[in-house]
């Protein structure tokens, strides 16, 4: 009864805002519809409103999958260093950095959704009611990796919240446990996604051993840049309090990640292109073109350049501590691995394909428009839920103030 | 009094309201079965039977013909092989089209399972320096040769791994199937296939009335879905029945061969133990069933 009627006051707090809030609120929802309307004609006609084909089968819904499952590995991940440095709002960091991962694997299921060719059919994969090919194929490793992580940040955060509204101490050893074991798995569900790819000797360009290691650096690059950002907005519009040290601390973990990333791309990029095998095409596809095939040469380079930016931005400590600087480090190095995950790292896989033949891919706009219905549905929850937690933890939007509103 | 009345008339009305709602969904029963049906390889005898009942009415009010749909399992001591004569391969992609015709590929959207790729005979088996999208006024080309490539039916098939939702097996004769109503089209065995052999019905397939081949099997060549994947199935509909593939009955200058590998005495264990054979990727250890030899 408690816990529906916490349920009932949350759902009360997100109906109040400022302008701002209704306005972005508002938005959000246009672009959900727009982006609807993109999809429902893909839901009608079939895949064949995407510019996949047969040569690239898997193509910009399956990136931005593989970006989300990155970011919601990060968002938790960063409760190590939090943990470790003794940041002082440790509760807060642990609060929002679930949040996040929340939306981020929502998002990362509707990618997998939309991508399917008869998503009603989802069933036939689950167990029990389907016939589940565990443990062979390494997407049934991923289902229960991402349902897993799913379900307990959303305990995590629920009991968290629900325990402040109520003013009740929470337990903590149940919460620390349940926090420790969500760690592993933000590494297992960005390690069980490389896998996905990696698993696959067809796929030269995937199947180096370097795949999972540079998944986990580099969603250890973006999925920080969001929540730094988030930090210095929620210190300016609410009573959190994150001292400077803690935010350096964290874009310097960023460097560390970033110089991780570096160094095992060109550790995969000198074995492909000085052995010259067959297997360099893919790599030559995506930096240089076959012929006159240089569609991702763009996209490449643009992500390559961004993030060697955002890395000395990041590296001199002038420019680390410095917030404008910082912020347009952060910006860059999410743009650069959104790139490279939701373009250069599953095309190349395709192009050429397996038989050297070169499809030319580019996202078609039914393509785009899903994607940003997918985007802006996630902000759209990210924003709700963070509209609950600001007013639970800073607002003092608790049972007994609203108590006290009703006998006044 | 009334008001137990009024709750009378209103439970006899709820209950009616029930029945008319079931009768009226009743013509989408149908729709319902269909999607409640189970993982082929976990029906009955008379579960397959019925099923394979409703698909005949359901294909002949469809196409106005009538459909013979077998689900024949696959025969004892059998294991089907296929070898093909690159020596003799003209380039003509008459098996191309002879797979379409007998396996009912959509036209429209394009569905090929056969790929036929013209090589440089000066690079040999080299994908990189290879076209499917070769068209001279005659072939062969004097300076290339041609490969055809389908399912390359793996002993140690990729394919059938990835899929979460075992929707695709090998059957005891080695052919590879899929259950198209169990298929829920995530395209991961597409991904894992090293010889592009699965396809994707990425938009409504449409087969002619006209054209479409009546004989079928229900994991071979009846009409497919919009969003399910499909592939080379030894012509499963003709090979459980003793005949030959498609493919090998066109092929106009003797390239395709095709047999049982269990029999010493068939054509395919001859060119084994008689001619340097090839299969496509040694390296992947996919172990295909379909071997390319040098007849000449």
């Amino acid at each position: 009864m408690n816990f529906f009627h916490f349920i009932i006051d949350c759902g009360k707090i997100t109906l109040r805002g400022s302008k701002t809030y209704y306005a972005w609120l508002t938005f959000l929802v246009l672009l959900i519809i727009w982006g609807g309307f993109g999809y429902s004609a893909q839901l009608s006609d079939g895949l064949i409103k995407t510019h996949m084909r047969d040569s690239v089968s898997w193509a910009f819904y399956i990136g931005n999958f593989t970006f989300l499952v990155g970011i919601a590995a990060a968002a938790v991940m960063l409760v190590i260093p939090a943990y470790i440095y003794n940041w002082k709002p440790i509760k807060e960091i642990v609060i929002f950095g679930e949040l996040l991962a929340v939306c981020a694997v929502i998002m990362c299921i509707s990618f997998i959704v939309v991508d399917i060719g008869r998503p009603l059919r989802f069933w036939h994969m689950l167990p029990i009611v389907g016939t589940m090919n565990f443990p062979y194929s390494l997407l049934s490793w991923d289902f229960f990796a991402l349902n897993i992580y799913l379900i307990i940040n959303s305990v995590v955060v629920t009991y968290l919240l629900y325990c402040t509204f109520y003013k009740k101490q929470y337990n903590k050893t149940f919460v620390l446990w349940l926090v420790l074991f969500s760690i592993p798995m933000a590494v297992s569900i960005h390690t069980v996604t490389a896998f996905l790819y990696n698993a696959l000797p067809a796929r030269p360009f995937w199947n180096s051993a370097l795949l999972a290691p540079r998944f986990l650096a580099s969603a250890f690059c973006s999925g920080p840049a969001i929540l730094l950002i988030l930090f210095q907005i929620l210190r300016k519009i609410t009573k959190f309090e994150i001292k400077d040290e803690a935010i350096w601390t964290i874009a310097e973990l960023m460097v560390y990640s970033m110089f991780i990333y570096l160094f095992f791309s060109v550790a995969e990029l000198f074995k492909e292109f000085y052995s010259g095998t067959e297997h360099v095409l893919y790599w030559k596809y995506l930096l240089l073109g076959i012929g006159d095939n240089k569609e991702l040469v763009v996209y490449s380079w643009s992500s390559i350049i961004m993030g060697c930016i955002a890395f000395v931005l990041f590296l001199i400590p002038a420019t680390r501590k410095n917030f404008i600087t910082l912020n347009i480090g952060a910006v860059l190095i999410y743009a650069s691995v959104y790139v490279e995950k939701g373009i250069a790292l599953i095309i190349p896989g395709f192009t050429p394909d397996v038989l050297g033949q070169i499809y030319v891919y580019t996202p078609s706009m039914t393509e785009i428009r899903t994607a940003v219905m997918i985007f802006s549905l996630g902000s759209l929850v990210f924003t709700i839920l963070l509209k609950i937690a600001i007013a639970i933890i800073f607002e003092n939007y608790n049972i007994d103030s609203l108590n006290q509103k009703k006998e006044n | 009094m009334k008001k137990e009345n009024s709750r009378r008339i209103f439970l006899k009305n709820l209950s009616l309201a029930t029945f008319s709602a079931l009768a009226l969904s009743g013509c989408n029963m149908k729709k319902v079965d269909e999607f409640l049906q189970k993982n082929f390889r976990t029906l009955t005898k008379k579960e397959v039977d019925d099923l394979i009942k409703n698909l005949v009415i359901e294909y002949k009010e469809k196409y106005h013909k009538d459909f013979h749909l077998s689900a024949k399992p696959a025969l004892e001591e059998t294991l089907f092989g296929y070898a093909l004569d690159l020596s003799r391969c003209i380039g003509c992609r008459r098996c191309v089209y002879a797979c379409v015709k007998e396996n009912n590929q959509s036209r429209n959207p394009q569905i090929h399972w056969i790929q036929v790729l013209q090589m440089e005979k000066e690079k040999g088996i080299d994908f990189a320096y290879s076209t499917v999208q070769y068209n001279p006024e005659t072939v062969p080309d004097k300076d290339h040769f041609y490969v055809p490539i389908g399912c390359q039916q793996c002993r140690n098939p990729q394919c059938i791994k990835v899929c979460p939702a075992k929707a695709t097996w090998q059957e005891p004769d080695g052919i590879v199937v899929i259950d198209y109503n169990w298929c829920i089209g995530c395209r991961y065995c597409m991904a894992a296939c090293p010889y592009g052999a699965r396809h994707f019905n990425w938009g409504e397939p449409n087969v002619p009335a006209e054209e479409i081949n009546t004989e079928m099997h229900y994991l071979g060549n009846r009409p497919r879905m919009k969003g399910v994947v499909e592939k080379c199935t030894f012509c499963v509909q003709r090979t459980r029945e003793g005949k030959y593939p498609a493919c090998v009955e066109i092929c106009p200058v003797g390239a395709r061969k095709f047999g049982n590998l269990l029999d010493p005495e068939s054509e395919v264990r001859y060119i084994l133990a008689n001619k340097r054979v090839l299969v496509l990727k040694q390296e992947l250890n996919t172990q295909p069933k379909f071997y390319y030899f040098f007849g000449i």
